[in-house]
């Protein structure tokens, strides 16, 4: 059992996305229930994993027994385990707030997001190149049916750009891997690692253009700059629990940088050793920047946290650049950043439907049914978001800071960027919370329509209550235990500093 | 044989990349097609040019590499779906949005 259980999250998903396509003519109701249960499945999966590497074993999955290079091979460390437990979790919280409603405008609402889920687990759980990029299709074509799910102008036609955008960057993709295999004659990510150091000079510049076009490829899925165009319309566009799942796809963009940056590129790989490092840390900034200033200029809550995504890829690549400790910092912060950008989602989608005259705009509008609650969580998550004590965004931000303590450069940008998103959360609160008036007082608010009838008087659902107050937890329960998370992030990121162990357990473990 | 994959690798592409960035769905969606088909024959030329060899290791002197046949067909396969789905996609921006500009824009010469 334990040998499969590199399988189970990738599978579980697969499973259910199957069932319930057979099951396609059940009610609502029992499509809910089982997705959940097949979420709750790859938590309790996720789980096993995690504790499984915590001790340093790098578990291997050799499909159909072929032996590594030649047979496709699933490999899971520290890192992936991390990625499938974040993902996981945060699936959760967005399918329990999709149950109210949003999986009932249009057909396949959760196959969709079970065959998403499949192909984020695919893609940290791959060991090889050309899987990573049959598991990005996987996902992305069931991010496509999520983006447009609903329908409507606005999202079409946002829809259309994020998949143009996505279907341009799968041919690089594809370029990339061409270039990677002309050069090593591998896609085995294990292989590759390997054969980096003693690469044959003449196909040093194949593996150089490979690599580099790769680094596009996976800026383009994390959004970095100049790459970010798609993002905050996309993401603005689409449904509230659409775009809290879509906080973790930047992060598989991240995810594969990192891999590809430690385990093909890293210290061991002659020749190409730090083949990224002149491009992390400018772009990185760049995004940091761009993001906040976008944050500020935001006009409406959806796109306000659209451009917080940008922020926090910034924050996490400009991580990434410092070796071991920025690592370290960089997969602390992950899971908060995640959290929060999907916790703005959730919150921004709440607070616009209890608006019905201005919605997600940053105008005042009419007082909301709890209001002070509202106002409440909007401040703590606006406080996690830009990484203010007492919540863990903050030591994940110290912690990257501490790591970049040579480049007092790299903290003003950083920080720069904290107060510009402070200022425009701030704004929006005000505006939003401090703005509101008594709902007579407008001078174009309806008349004809009773005050208990208007949607302003929504009760506080449970589900909505479960999914936000879920976020929240998770945030405070990082910030509880930071010590244990960071320790982890700490061994993650001496094993990926160490690619000889992925090598060697891939290469060597013959099933 | 060299130079001419090499030229239509990079006129496939080139057209692609140049329709890609056309303001039409239709023109991007052809784009598209030319880029897949650029990057199909690149794929296809991976593993080096080889005439008149067997196609798997045999023990003789040379093969032909078989691998970037199963890549470039991956790469149909993917690429035919996403072809349909990106036509679905402009069909249904055509309907909603009244005019086929990638941006959804009015335009002048539009009848309405």
């Amino acid at each position: 059992m334990m040998a499969h259980l590199v399988l189970a999250p990738m599978l579980l998903p697969f499973i259910a996305g199957l069932l319930l396509l057979a099951l396609g003519q059940f009610s609502l109701s029992v499509q809910r229930w089982l997705a959940v249960l097949s979420v709750l499945a790859q938590i309790g999966a996720a789980i096993a994993l995690l504790d499984a590497v915590s001790g340093g074993d790098i578990l291997v999955y050799h499909l159909g027994d072929w032996p590594a290079p030649w047979g496709i091979v699933m490999v899971a460390d520290r890192l992936s385990a991390w990625m499938v437990m974040i993902t996981a979790l945060l699936a959760l919280c967005a399918l329990i707030y999709a149950g109210l409603g949003v999986d009932a405008k249009g057909r396949h609402f959760h196959v969709l997001f079970q065959m998403q889920l499949f192909g984020l687990a695919g893609a940290f759980l791959t060991g090889d190149l050309f899987n990573l990029f049959v598991f990005f299709e996987v996902l992305l074509i069931a991010s496509y049916g999520l983006a447009l799910h609903g329908g409507g102008p606005e999202r079409t036609r946002a829809g259309l750009h994020y998949v143009v955008m996505n279907l341009a960057g799968s041919a690089v993709f594809l370029f990339a891997a061409g270039l990677i295999y002309a050069a090593f004659g591998s896609l085995n990510l294990a292989d590759l690692a390997a054969k980096a150091s003693q690469l044959d000079p003449d196909n040093l510049g194949l593996a150089r253009a490979g690599g580099l076009l790769l680094l596009v490829v996976f800026g383009l899925k994390a959004a970095l700059l100049p790459l970010h165009l798609w993002l905050p319309r996309a993401y603005a566009a689409t449904s509230a629990p659409v775009a809290a799942l879509f906080a973790i796809m930047t992060k598989v963009g991240l995810y594969a940088i990192l891999r590809t940056h430690t385990l093909l590129f890293g210290d061991g790989a002659g020749e190409l050793a730090h083949l990224f490092d002149p491009w992390l840390l400018p772009v990185a900034l760049i995004t940091l920047a761009v993001g906040s200033l976008g944050v500020l200029a935001a006009d409406q809550l959806g796109r306000l946290a659209g451009y917080l995504v940008l922020v926090s890829v910034g924050t996490l690549l400009v991580a990434m650049a410092f070796g071991i400790d920025g690592i370290a910092a960089g997969l602390y912060y992950m899971p908060h950043s995640t959290f929060t950008a999907a916790l703005l989602f959730l919150l921004a989608d709440a607070i616009s439907r209890r608006r019905p005259l201005s919605g997600g705009r940053l105008t005042s509008d009419a007082l909301m049914p709890q209001h002070a609650l509202w106002g409440g969580l909007f401040f703590v998550a606006a406080v996690a978001a830009v990484g203010l004590p007492p919540l863990s965004g903050f030591l994940g931000k110290f912690l990257i800071l501490r790591a970049a303590i040579a480049h007092p450069w790299v903290w003003v940008v950083i920080l720069l960027a904290a107060l510009l998103v402070m200022m425009a959360l701030a704004r929006a609160g005000s505006l939003v919370f401090f703005g509101a008036t008594s709902k007579s007082t407008l001078p174009d608010a309806n008349p004809g329509v009773p005050a208990s009838a208007s949607p302003m008087a929504l009760p506080l659902l449970s589900r909505e209550f479960l999914a936000i107050g879920g976020l929240l937890a998770l945030i405070l329960a990082l910030t509880v235990f930071a010590g244990p998370a960071f320790d982890f992030a700490l061994a993650t990121a001496q094993q990926l500093a160490n690619p000889a162990l992925y090598t060697a357990a891939v290469l060597s473990g013959r099933p | 044989m060299e130079a001419l994959i090499a030229l239509a690798i990079g006129t496939l592409t080139g057209c692609g990349v140049y329709l890609l960035l056309r303001a039409r769905t239709f023109a991007v969606v052809l784009g598209l097609t030319l880029l897949s088909y650029g990057v199909n024959l690149f794929l296809f030329a991976t593993g080096r040019l080889i005439i008149g060899q067997p196609p798997v290791v045999s023990g003789a002197a040379g093969y032909a590499d078989p691998l970037p046949q199963a890549l470039v067909l991956t790469a149909i396969v993917i690429g035919f779906a996403m072809t349909a789905f990106v036509i679905m996609l402009s069909l249904r921006a055509r309907d909603e949005l009244g005019n086929d500009h990638v941006d959804g824009l009015p335009q002048s010469g539009d009848t309405p």
